[in-house]
């Protein structure tokens, strides 16, 4: 029957340029997969709570505020506390390496930088459905 | 209701629907196992960038005081990737924000018309798990999205000044649906005129319907709009109309299930050939007759 991917990208925090966000999104879109996007300055709490209404396959934060280390801590807790930690969480933006590990250790799924082709970004999200 | 959704209960709603969206023969089977209930849907249509997604987020916001909310948005897939973008949630900041209300977007998922493959099944689905007020917001309707027609009780459309002359006004269609016409972005030049020329052209076919201007952006008109769609619905439950309101949904969902059978699973068939010639053999006998 009718399987589609289904990613919410989402922007948490406060900085105010969601031209990245909108592009990956659009990529998601253009590769088959049913993009929600939730636009500007969300909280962790709204992005929880719109992953869980939607019940999305896959979750993207895209971060670009330097707070990420804080964001991810809290949505992944969020996701834990509401039962839906088992969705795969993907973060785009201006992320330092050992960050990037960091998040990883922490339970993020991939850290995407800038230049990342946005063919990787599919690719990568689909490998992650797969598994 | 009071007492908010629990997160356990949207979340089993939440993942329920995706099962509902994927599979319709689940869905049969899930919406057969909950017990009948009445409820109410309430559908928003109009053109892309009218207002109806933050029209819909207040007059939710506004059902939830009294009754259990849920919206369901929908959007268009892409004829050739089947991608979505669905973006609804952007201007539905208060009933996302809300503890009452329950959110949900689809994708329409190939299905012309205005609304989503599985829309009659989730709402049904909606309806028997508790929820008392469904809004159901087309995608962004052309001239020719009218199932909504089929599938709610109440249906608003929403107009908005600056999208054309009356030409547009005259065309059958769109403006033959709605139950009640919001002009929305009532602030903008020509809003009142399109609310003259509107009236004047559902009067030419003898329909006299309540138009609202308003302006969805600070609220103004919203709350008469609400209190229109709550006396349409109760003169609907008084009257008694609201039963072919219902008979309509099912028998619409029904067609609508037979439809999707046949194109996914019958559509290379050999006896759906046979029942093919048979309807159009026996119509032509009843046209001659």
């Amino acid at each position: 029957m009718m399987r589609r991917l289904k990613v919410l990208v989402a922007k948490p925090g406060l900085d105010g340029h969601d031209r990245g966000a909108k592009v990956v999104a659009m990529a998601l879109r253009d590769a088959g997969m049913e993009v929600i996007y939730t636009g500007l300055r969300q909280s962790a709490d709204e992005v929880v709570k719109a992953a869980l209404q939607e019940d999305v396959d896959v979750i993207g934060l895209s971060i670009l505020s330097g707070a990420h280390m804080r964001i991810c801590e809290k949505v992944l807790n969020l996701m834990k506390e509401k039962g839906i930690d088992e969705k795969p969480v993907f973060v785009g933006g201006i992320i330092p390496a050992e960050d990037a590990l960091e998040l990883k250790k922490m339970g993020i799924f991939e850290v995407f930088g800038p230049g990342t082709p946005l063919k990787a970004i599919v690719d990568s999200i689909k490998g992650a459905i797969d598994k | 209701m009071s007492e908010g959704l629990s997160y356990a209960n949207q979340l089993a709603i939440s993942r329920t629907l995706t099962r509902i969206e994927n599979d319709r023969s689940v869905a049969r089977e899930i919406i057969g196992s909950l017990e009948e209930r009445d409820y109410h849907v309430v559908g928003i249509t109009g053109s892309p960038g009218a207002g109806k997604s933050t029209l819909t987020d207040r007059l939710a916001l506004l059902s939830s005081k009294e009754k259990r909310t849920a919206i369901i948005a929908i959007d268009p897939s892409s004829p050739f990737t089947g991608g979505a973008f669905l973006g609804d949630r952007i201007r539905m900041k208060r009933s996302t924000k809300s503890e009452e209300i329950f959110v949900r977007s689809m994708a329409s998922r190939g299905k012309v018309g205005g609304l989503s493959p599985s829309i009659y099944d989730a709402v049904e689905f909606l309806g028997r798990s508790g929820f008392d007020r469904i809004f159901v917001e087309t995608v962004g309707a052309g001239q020719s999205e009218t199932d909504i027609e089929n599938l709610a009780d109440v249906v608003l459309l929403v107009l908005a000044p600056g999208m054309g002359d009356d030409v547009q006004t005259m065309k059958a269609g769109i403006m033959e649906i709605g139950d009640i016409f919001a002009v929305n972005k009532m602030d903008l030049p020509g809003a009142s005129q399109l609310a003259a020329k509107t009236e004047a052209i559902l009067e030419m076919s003898g329909r006299k319907l309540p138009i609202v201007l308003t302006n969805s952006i600070n609220g103004q008109g919203v709350e008469e709009l609400h209190s229109l769609i709550e006396k349409a619905l109760e003169e609907l439950d008084s009257s008694g109309a609201i039963e072919e309101k219902r008979r309509r949904r099912t028998l619409y969902n029904n067609l609508n299930s037979v439809y999707q059978i046949i194109m996914e699973d019958f559509s290379e068939n050999a006896k759906l050939e046979e029942l093919m010639n048979y309807l159009l053999e026996n119509r032509r006998l009843s046209d001659e007759s």
